[in-house]
C-alpha cells in the first residue's frame, strides 16, 4: 500500500508544463537522427526520381513532338505529290484532248481528200466512159444510118437499072482504089 | 499486491494510469486527469525510459524504415512503396514548402518533411493499439521542435537582412503613423518572437491531450459503466455506447493528429518564408 501511495503523490506531481530532460534529449536525437538520415540519404533519391522522371517526360514529348513534324512532312509530301499528280493528270487530260482534236481533224481532212479525190477520178471515169459511149454510139449511128438509109434507098430505087449502076460504080471505085494502090 | 499488478497491467493497456478508489466495496468513477500523461518508467520505476520515450524511439525508427525501403532503388516508375514514400514527401515539398516560402522552399522541404513526419507518426501513436498515448502530448516533444523551428526562421531572417534591418523591418513596417509604433513594435516582437514558437509548441501538444483525455474520458467511463455501475439496465447498454463512442472519436482523433502535423509544418513554412519575404 505504500508503493500505491508513492504513485499517487508522484503521479500528484505531474505538471503538463513542465518537459522533461530525458524526453527532451530524446527528442533531440531522434529528430536529429532521423533529419540526418532522410535529408542525406531518403530525400535527394526522391529528388533524383522526380528530376528523373521529368526528364524522362520531356525526353517523351519531345519525341512525340519530333513524331509529329515527321508526320507533318510526311502528309505535306503526300499532298504536294498529290497535287503534282493530280496536275499531271490535268495535264495529260488536256493533252490528250489536244491529241484528239488533232486525229480528228487530221482524219477529217484525209476523209474529206479523199472524198475529193474519189470525185474526180468519178468525173474522169464518166468523162471517158462518156467519150467511149459517145465514140461508140458514134460508129453505130453510122452504121444504123447506113442501114436506114440503105432500108430507104432500097425502098425508092428498086430497080434493077439503078441497083447496077450503084454496083457498078461501087466496084470502079473499089478497081479504081486497087489499082491506085498496086500502081 | 498481486491485485493491484492486475488492475495496473489492465489500466495500462486502456491507457489508464491512475484508477479510481473502492470505498465498502463499490467502486467509484474517476475521470481522467493529466495524471494520467505521467508514465511511470518501464524498466524501475523512477527510470527516465517511459513509454513517450519507447513511443517516440520506435515511431521514429518504424518512419525512417519505411522512408529508406520507400527510397532504396527509387526508380522513374515508382513501385507501390516508393509511390507512398514520394507521395508524402512530394506533398510537403510541392504544396507546402515551395507554395508557402516561394522557390527558395526546395532548401527546406528535407526539414518540412521530417518535422511532419515525425510529428504525423508521433501523434497517431495515440490511436494504434498498445501504444495508445501520442508521444507529442508530452510537451517536451513540441517544445524542441518549437524551438527548432524559431531558431531557423529568426536565424534565416537574421542572416538575410542582417540582426538591425531584421528587427527594424519585424518592428517598424513602412507606412504607419509614427505614434503607433509605440503600440506596434512590441507587439509585432512579441508576436513573431515570443508568441509564434509558443503557440507551435502548446497548440501540438493540448490538442493531442486533449484528444488523448477524450479517449481515455470514453474508454474508462465505458469501461467503469459496463463493469461497475449499480444498475446495469444502464449500465451495459451506456457503457457500449460509450466504446462504441471511443471508436468513432479514435477516427476523428486520427484525422486531427494529422492536421495537427500538417499545422505546425505549414505555419514552420510560413515563418519561413515570411523571414525570406523582401518586404515586410
Amino acid at each position: 500500500m505504500a508503493s500505491t501511495a508513492a504513485v499517487l503523490v508522484a503521479a500528484g506531481d505531474f505538471n503538463p508544463l513542465l518537459p522533461k530532460t530525458a524526453e527532451i534529449i530524446v527528442g533531440i536525437v531522434a529528430f536529429g537522427l532521423l533529419y540526418y538520415l532522410l535529408s542525406k540519404f531518403v530525400f535527394p533519391m526522391f529528388e533524383k526520381a522526380y528530376a528523373e522522371r521529368t526528364a524522362a517526360i520531356e525526353g517523351g514529348i519531345a519525341k512525340a513532338e519530333a513524331a509529329q513534324a515527321e508526320a507533318n512532312a510526311a502528309l505535306e509530301q503526300y499532298k504536294a505529290q498529290l497535287a503534282e499528280a493530280r496536275a499531271e493528270a490535268a495535264h495529260i487530260r488536256d493533252e490528250a484532248r489536244e491529241q484528239g482534236k488533232a486525229i480528228v481533224d487530221e482524219l477529217t481532212a484525209e476523209a474529206r481528200d479523199t472524198a475529193a479525190r474519189i470525185t474526180a477520178h468519178g468525173e474522169e471515169q464518166l468523162v471517158a466512159e462518156r467519150q467511149q459511149v459517145v465514140t461508140q454510139l458514134r460508129g453505130e449511128i453510122g452504121r444504123l444510118a447506113v442501114e436506114l438509109a440503105e432500108r430507104v434507098v432500097g425502098e425508092s430505087l428498086a430497080d434493077e437499072e439503078r441497083q447496077r449502076r450503084v454496083v457498078d460504080r461501087f466496084l470502079a471505085e473499089l478497081e479504081q482504089s486497087q489499082n491506085g494502090t498496086s500502081a | 499486491m498481486s491485485t493491484l499488478l492486475v488492475a495496473s497491467s489492465t489500466a495500462t493497456v486502456l491507457g489508464r494510469l491512475t484508477e479510481g478508489t473502492t470505498e465498502g466495496g463499490k467502486k467509484t468513477f474517476e475521470s481522467p486527469t493529466k495524471n494520467d500523461f505521467d508514465f511511470p518508467g518501464l524498466f524501475s520505476h523512477d527510470g527516465w525510459f517511459t513509454k513517450p520515450i519507447l513511443i517516440v524511439i520506435l515511431m521514429t525508427t518504424l518512419v525512417a524504415v519505411f522512408y529508406v525501403l520507400a527510397s532504396r532503388n527509387a526508380k522513374v516508375v515508382p513501385s507501390k512503396l516508393q509511390f507512398a514514400g514520394e507521395s508524402v514527401y512530394g506533398y510537403i515539398r510541392n504544396d507546402v514548402a515551395l507554395d508557402a516560402i516561394g522557390h527558395e522552399g526546395l532548401r527546406f522541404a528535407p526539414y518540412l518533411a521530417t518535422l511532419f513526419s515525425f510529428i504525423a507518426v508521433n501523434n497517431i501513436a495515440g490511436i494504434i493499439p498498445i501504444l495508445q498515448i501520442p508521444s507529442t502530448s508530452h510537451i517536451a516533444f513540441p517544445l524542441v521542435l518549437a524551438i527548432l523551428s524559431w531558431v531557423i526562421f529568426l536565424a534565416i531572417g537574421i542572416k538575410k537582412n542582417g540582426v538591425f534591418k531584421y528587427f527594424k523591418d519585424m518592428m517598424f513596417p513602412p507606412g504607419i503613423p509614427i505614434p503607433v509604433y509605440l503600440l506596434l513594435a512590441p507587439i509585432e516582437f512579441f508576436s513573431t518572437v515570443i508568441v509564434r514558437p509558443l503557440t507551435l509548441m502548446l497548440r501540438l501538444t493540448f490538442n493531442m491531450f486533449a484528444g488523448h483525455l477524450v479517449l481515455l474520458l470514453f474508454v474508462s467511463g465505458g469501461e467503469y459503466l459496463l463493469l461497475h455501475y449499480s444498475n446495469h439496465v444502464v449500465g451495459i447498454p451506456v457503457g457500449i455506447l460509450s466504446f462504441f463512442m471511443s471508436l468513432v472519436l479514435s477516427l476523428f482523433e486520427g484525422g486531427i493528429q494529422l492536421l495537427q502535423a500538417y499545422v505546425f509544418t505549414l505555419l514552420t513554412a510560413l515563418y519561413i518564408g515570411g523571414a525570406l519575404a523582401d518586404e515586410h
